[in-house]
């Protein structure tokens, strides 16, 4: 095994961090195929630090109220809704 | 729908009554948003998620008169070169039995191959547009970066994507890349392109005489034998129609898809936090703490490769990981812009395989993702170069499967891509 293996709690520990629930077989899954994927990464340090000057200007435009979707229609996707507060089922009651 | 699951939704949106593509019909990828259509991403996420708005360019294809006549399978948020991942069942090649049809625009190649739809849009985040045109011996064009409008596109890696068109021929998809391009004033990184003669159709007049093409060495090594073989063979036509070709090194590329990866999950771990039952998705209705509740509707929606590149990417931006990964892929990146710009001076375009490999079979990526993800070493550089390509059937292995030309251009130069290209579709 290589340094770049991964331990299972490294892996429930960045799903913590993502809030994404795994199964104990994917945690195991997922284990062996980072340690693979991680060690490809691993060629990037190889890569010359290089010079980023992207000549890239921003965009503005005025701040004004325009014509936009109603409350009713932005919110059609919510099952549920709370008069000022609008959720899905179970968190808004 | 269709016997190789091209579809997602069948629902039909009927554009005006005239337009430059009256009567035409032009499928559209289930990640481009529809207003009053349910728009899922290929997954269960978003199963009955309905967009309150249209996207910019599905604004366009109404303007011009398109009918859309359904909304395309895909793999789950453009995550797979297989168009497996699809929470909707994955979709097959209708030209090669038994083989996938790229992705993850899969269902966009294959409506088209199958000649189910004249036209579709699909979008490219690092090959998704070109690799099942590749796969399913159709045209495909990822447009430079900034040319088409990504409003209502629901975002992947933002930094990387461009919504596109397949088509049968290369005209039809400069006539589709027409309708879509240009500035629109809800996505700030569009630009108006500079000014050049005629129409992105007008371009595809075959004319490759005196085009000077170099060919990246990189991207032939390690490329399966017989894909090689059919590329030479496409040049050789090129070259008896006019043009010069020469080899480039870009020793750049050969570190691209790991930062392609890197970048493109990274960015995927912060945009799919909408995803969470509350903004977005199916709650599954949990009580207690919200973060638990969060995690497990994410587990709920999601299917493995979503998940494996959002805990990837969570990692690579971690405190500790940040300059070692993410840092080092953007190094890659600039690399890689530097390394294209100069090849590019002395080259008209550059022409590789689109794909390194013919179509897969079905099933066999799907337990190796490292496989999977190499197999996006030729498009994933011109993603984070911001280039437009495009890829055009170059002919058939021996077997019989299609096999993809890409051909890649300076910044703004569709034109000289779908010149190069017409000459061969």
């Amino acid at each position: 095994m290589s340094d770049n293996a991964v331990d299972p709690d490294e892996v429930r520990h960045v799903a913590d961090l993502a809030r994404v629930d795994l199964e104990d077989d994917e945690v195991e899954r997922f284990t062996e195929q980072f340690g693979d994927i991680l060690e490809a990464f691993e060629a990037l340090d190889e890569v010359p630090a290089t010079e980023r000057d992207a000549d890239l200007a921003n965009v503005m435009r005025p701040d004004e109220v325009t014509e936009c979707l109603s409350q009713d229609e932005a919110l059609r996707n919510a099952r549920v809704r709370g008069g000022a507060v609008q959720g899905a089922e179970g968190v808004v009651r | 729908m269709t016997d190789y699951n091209g579809y997602v939704t069948t629902e039909r949106i009927e554009g005006s009554d005239d337009g430059p593509l009256a009567g035409r019909t032009v499928a559209v990828k289930d990640n481009i948003s529809t207003e009053g259509v349910r728009t899922t991403c290929g997954s269960k996420m978003l199963e009955d998620y309905v967009p309150p708005y249209d996207a910019t360019v599905v604004e366009r294809l109404k303007d011009a008169g398109a009918t859309i006549p359904g909304k395309t399978n895909m793999d789950e948020f453009g995550m797979g070169t297989t168009t497996e991942t699809s929470a909707y069942g994955p979709v097959e090649n209708p030209v090669a039995e038994g083989r996938v049809p790229g992705g993850s625009s899969g269902g966009s190649a294959a409506v088209v191959a199958a000649g189910d739809a004249d036209l579709a849009l699909g979008s490219d985040t690092g090959g998704s547009i070109r690799c099942p045109a590749a796969f399913c011996g159709v045209v495909g064009i990822k447009p430079t970066y900034g040319l088409v409008s990504r409003y209502g596109l629901v975002a992947y890696a933002n930094s990387l994507e461009q919504i596109g068109p397949i088509a049968p021929t290369v005209e039809e998809a400069a006539q589709l890349l027409e309708v879509i391009a240009g500035p629109d004033e809800h996505d700030a990184t569009t630009r108006e392109a500079p000014d050049s003669e005629g129409s992105y159709a007008d371009a595809a007049d075959g004319d490759v005489d005196g085009l000077s093409i170099g060919v990246p060495t990189e991207l032939l090594d390690g490329a399966d034998e017989a894909v090689v073989e059919t590329f030479w063979d496409a040049m050789d036509d090129l070259e008896a129609q006019g043009a010069t070709y020469h080899e480039v090194d870009l020793p750049s590329v050969e570190h691209a898809v790991e930062a392609y990866y890197v970048i493109a999950m990274s960015e995927a771990s912060s945009n799919l936090a909408r995803f969470d039952g509350v903004r977005y998705g199916v709650s599954g209705g949990y009580e207690g703490n919200w973060n638990e509740s969060f995690a497990r509707a994410r587990e709920e929606g999601f299917g493995e490769e979503v998940k494996r590149r959002i805990l990837l990417g969570t990692y690579a931006l971690s405190a500790g990981y940040h300059d070692k990964y993410y840092k080092k892929a953007q190094d890659a990146r600039a690399w890689v812009k530097q390394d294209f710009d100069e090849a590019l001076e002395d080259a008209d375009v550059l022409a590789s395989p689109t794909m390194p490999v013919p179509p897969m079979k079905r099933g066999e990526s799907l337990e190796d993702p490292l496989t999977m993800y190499l197999a996006d070493a030729n498009t994933t550089p011109v993603n984070l170069a911001n280039l437009p390509a495009i890829s055009v059937p170059a002919g058939e292995t021996p077997e019989g499967l299609p096999v993809g030309l890409q051909l890649v251009g300076p910044a703004f130069g569709e034109r000289t891509v779908i010149r190069a290209g017409s000459a061969l579709a």
